[in-house]
């Protein structure tokens, strides 16, 4: 063996070929490590669509109700609160839902962004870092806003959304707070997780 | 015994170490500390979310010394900051970082980004409402991320918001596999500085003038028992401190251990102020900083600074380079709608940029002189205006945003930046005095 000349070429590739095969193997190796940290399928299951009941709500309150572990809002709006969502256009960054239409659903993608112009629903999460923005339904001035028409106000960046959740311009978070998809069982029953047929 | 030798009895530390030299020692005091208090927390504690709140109410109240071991915990992790920052400041006051410090640099860095990352997985541990909403928004963080973000975050959490699943692996990267990494990075940057030799005060080289019959500097003196000894009393002074701070005032009226996070976890409510730990506040400032309106000003920022370069620096090369990623971040930054990203992919980019710059500080400082005893005005004044903005921000990063306290934090934004992507200009461009031939005790 010692006297025979050394084959570099061999050498090098079988080098090269243990290695490449040494790193697959590696890299495959990790694939169930890194598949072990998605969500479990008890966490996929948790996703079923809540009922809620709005028949109590009186015009201008708000009401929560968890759906897969977030917050949604139902608001009874007034005519007047309406009245400010109209007005509120200009100063809105995107007043027709269209900049990431998955956030609004089909039938919602209008100026009240809802299906009944009178309640609102809304998933109650910023769409920049995921804090729960807080109510100020009333026009009143407000330490962030002087000239305050009624919204929401998230405490971690200072966002700002109208009564119809679609967020003041300039400010941190990029699109209007989402619209789960729901649907009316009756009058005073939504279905939130399920979409509203032949809207 | 080998090790004895040469890391203490025979490794030889420059003679004029000051008071900035006992954060070291500190730190690793510290860090024993956490890891001694964290076994014993581990043993009453339950990685549950429906259990998490209760255990560490348990332990406060009815674990025998319980309450002692978790505020020594608690206290410790801002300790652990307060120390590694003046460690760090250390560094930037006598150009420990300069060459052929970079290895040592470069892995403190490295410990501290692994710092950071253990203080935020143990945060989310008590389960209260700021441990919660905090998590909530440092995960969401990746979600900007474009394309892979949603996914990355998702992964992250285990779940679709943070819970159980995320507690549990916060755990688990808390109590075993950070700190793993941490010991073993400790350890890579003690044998990194006692391979190159310890800095000091004048930032002169002690082994330039060896005594010829032992080949041990002159300037030098064993490590033990001399510093042995000396960091024993920084240990002592630190413990008084640290223990005034224990027993008389844990939380440190909000700032150690928040208010909100006595209030346990609740998904459907965000408390109406949230901001992170203090030792987080700066880098979050940078991030609440970048505004729709603020990207202009960044754009026009990079601009000048492409413009600079092109201007001092005659390769062509480099040129071009700068041409063309300078455009390209402008064309991110500011290019027509559906190209360019949002502003809060950029402020989570600027806020990873301002952690990880200081990884540069070895090339970014073309100083003739290392330490500040010998740099000129211009160098010092930058330091002074960073170490202010520093601690703005950070001050900043507590409070609620108004539409003057960002306004403040875009412009100490810029000076965070300035400081690092400037300092080839001024340090050079800077007035030095020349450097002593020994060190001037």
């Amino acid at each position: 063996m010692a006297d025979k000349e050394l084959d570099q070429g061999k050498r090098r590739f079988l080098v090269a070929a243990t290695s490449v095969a040494g790193g697959l193997a590696g890299a495959a190796t990790a694939v169930p490590f890194v598949a072990s940290m998605l969500p479990s399928e008890r966490a996929k299951a948790a996703g079923a669509p809540v009922e809620a009941d709005i028949g109590n709500l009186a015009p201008g309150e708000m009401t929560r109700v968890e759906w897969r572990g977030k917050p949604v809002w139902v608001v009874r709006r007034t005519p007047e609160m309406l009245e400010t969502v109209k007005e509120n256009d200009g100063k809105v960054a995107d007043p027709r839902s269209e900049r990431n239409k998955e956030l609004t659903p089909e039938y919602a993608r209008n100026e009240f962004r809802s299906i009944k112009p009178e309640y609102l629903v809304v998933v109650g999460i910023c769409t920049h870092l995921g804090c729960s923005p807080v109510d100020k339904l009333k026009a009143q001035p407000e330490a962030f806003a002087s000239d305050w028409k009624g919204g929401f106000y998230c405490p971690c960046h200072g966002s700002l959304f109208d009564l119809a959740g679609r967020v003041y311009k300039n400010k941190p978070a990029p699109d209007n707070l989402a619209v789960p998809p729901h649907s009316y069982l009756s009058d005073s029953r939504i279905l939130i997780g399920v979409d509203q047929k032949g809207a | 015994m080998s090790l004895w030798r040469d890391h203490l009895a025979e490794y030889y530390a420059p003679k004029n170490f000051n008071f900035w030299y006992y954060f070291g020692s500190l730190a690793m005091f510290v860090l024993v500390l956490q890891i001694v208090t964290g076994i014993f927390l581990t043993m009453h504690y339950k990685p549950d979310a429906a259990q998490a709140f209760v255990s560490v109410e348990y332990i406060m109240r009815d674990v025998p010394g319980g309450w002692l071991i978790r505020y020594l915990h608690s206290t410790g992790a801002s300790a652990f900051f307060i120390v590694v920052y003046l460690h760090m400041f250390r560094g930037l006051l006598y150009g420990s970082y300069r060459k052929p410090r970079e290895l040592v640099w470069i892995i403190g860095m490295l410990i501290y980004l692994c710092l950071m990352a253990e203080a935020f997985f143990g945060y989310l541990l008590p389960w209260g409402q700021m441990s919660y909403w905090g998590a909530q928004v440092i995960v969401n963080l990746f979600d900007a991320i474009p394309w892979v973000g949603p996914t990355l975050a998702i992964w992250i959490r285990g779940d679709y918001v943070v819970a159980d699943a995320t507690l549990n692996r916060f755990f688990s990267f808390h109590v075993i596999a950070i700190p793993l990494l941490l010991l073993g990075l400790v350890v890579a940057h003690i044998m990194a500085l006692h391979e190159v030799g310890s800095n000091n005060p004048d930032g002169v080289e002690i082994k330039k003038v060896t005594d010829p019959k032992t080949g041990h500097p002159v300037d030098g003196i064993p490590f033990h028992p001399y510093y042995t000894v000396k960091d024993t009393l920084g240990v002592v002074a630190f413990l008084i401190v640290f223990t005034v701070i224990l027993f008389f005032m844990p939380e440190f009226g909000g700032y150690f251990l928040e208010y909100n996070n006595f209030i346990p976890a609740d998904p459907l409510k965000t408390p109406s102020h949230i901001a992170p730990v203090w030792y987080f506040t700066p880098y979050y400032s940078i991030l609440r900083a970048v505004t729709e309106d603020f990207m202009i000003y960044l754009a026009l920022g990079v601009a000048a600074y492409a413009a600079l370069i092109g201007w001092t620096v005659g390769n062509l090369r480099m040129r071009a380079a700068t041409a063309v990623v300078g455009a390209a971040l402008i064309f991110f930054m500011k290019g027509p709608e559906g190209i360019a990203l949002d502003p809060k992919v950029w402020g989570v980019a600027l806020m990873g940029v301002g952690t990880s710059i200081f990884f540069l500080l070895p090339w970014l400082d073309r100083s003739p002189v290392k330490s500040i005893r010998y740099k000129g005005p211009i160098t010092k004044a930058a330091l002074a205006l960073f170490v202010t903005a520093f601690i703005v921000l950070g001050y900043l990063g507590t409070l609620s945003v108004t539409e003057g306290r960002t306004l403040t934090a875009q412009v100490f934004t810029f000076i965070y930046f300035a400081f690092f992507l400037l300092m080839p200009w001024y340090t050079r461009a800077d007035k030095t005095r020349p450097e002593p031939e020994r060190v001037t005790g």
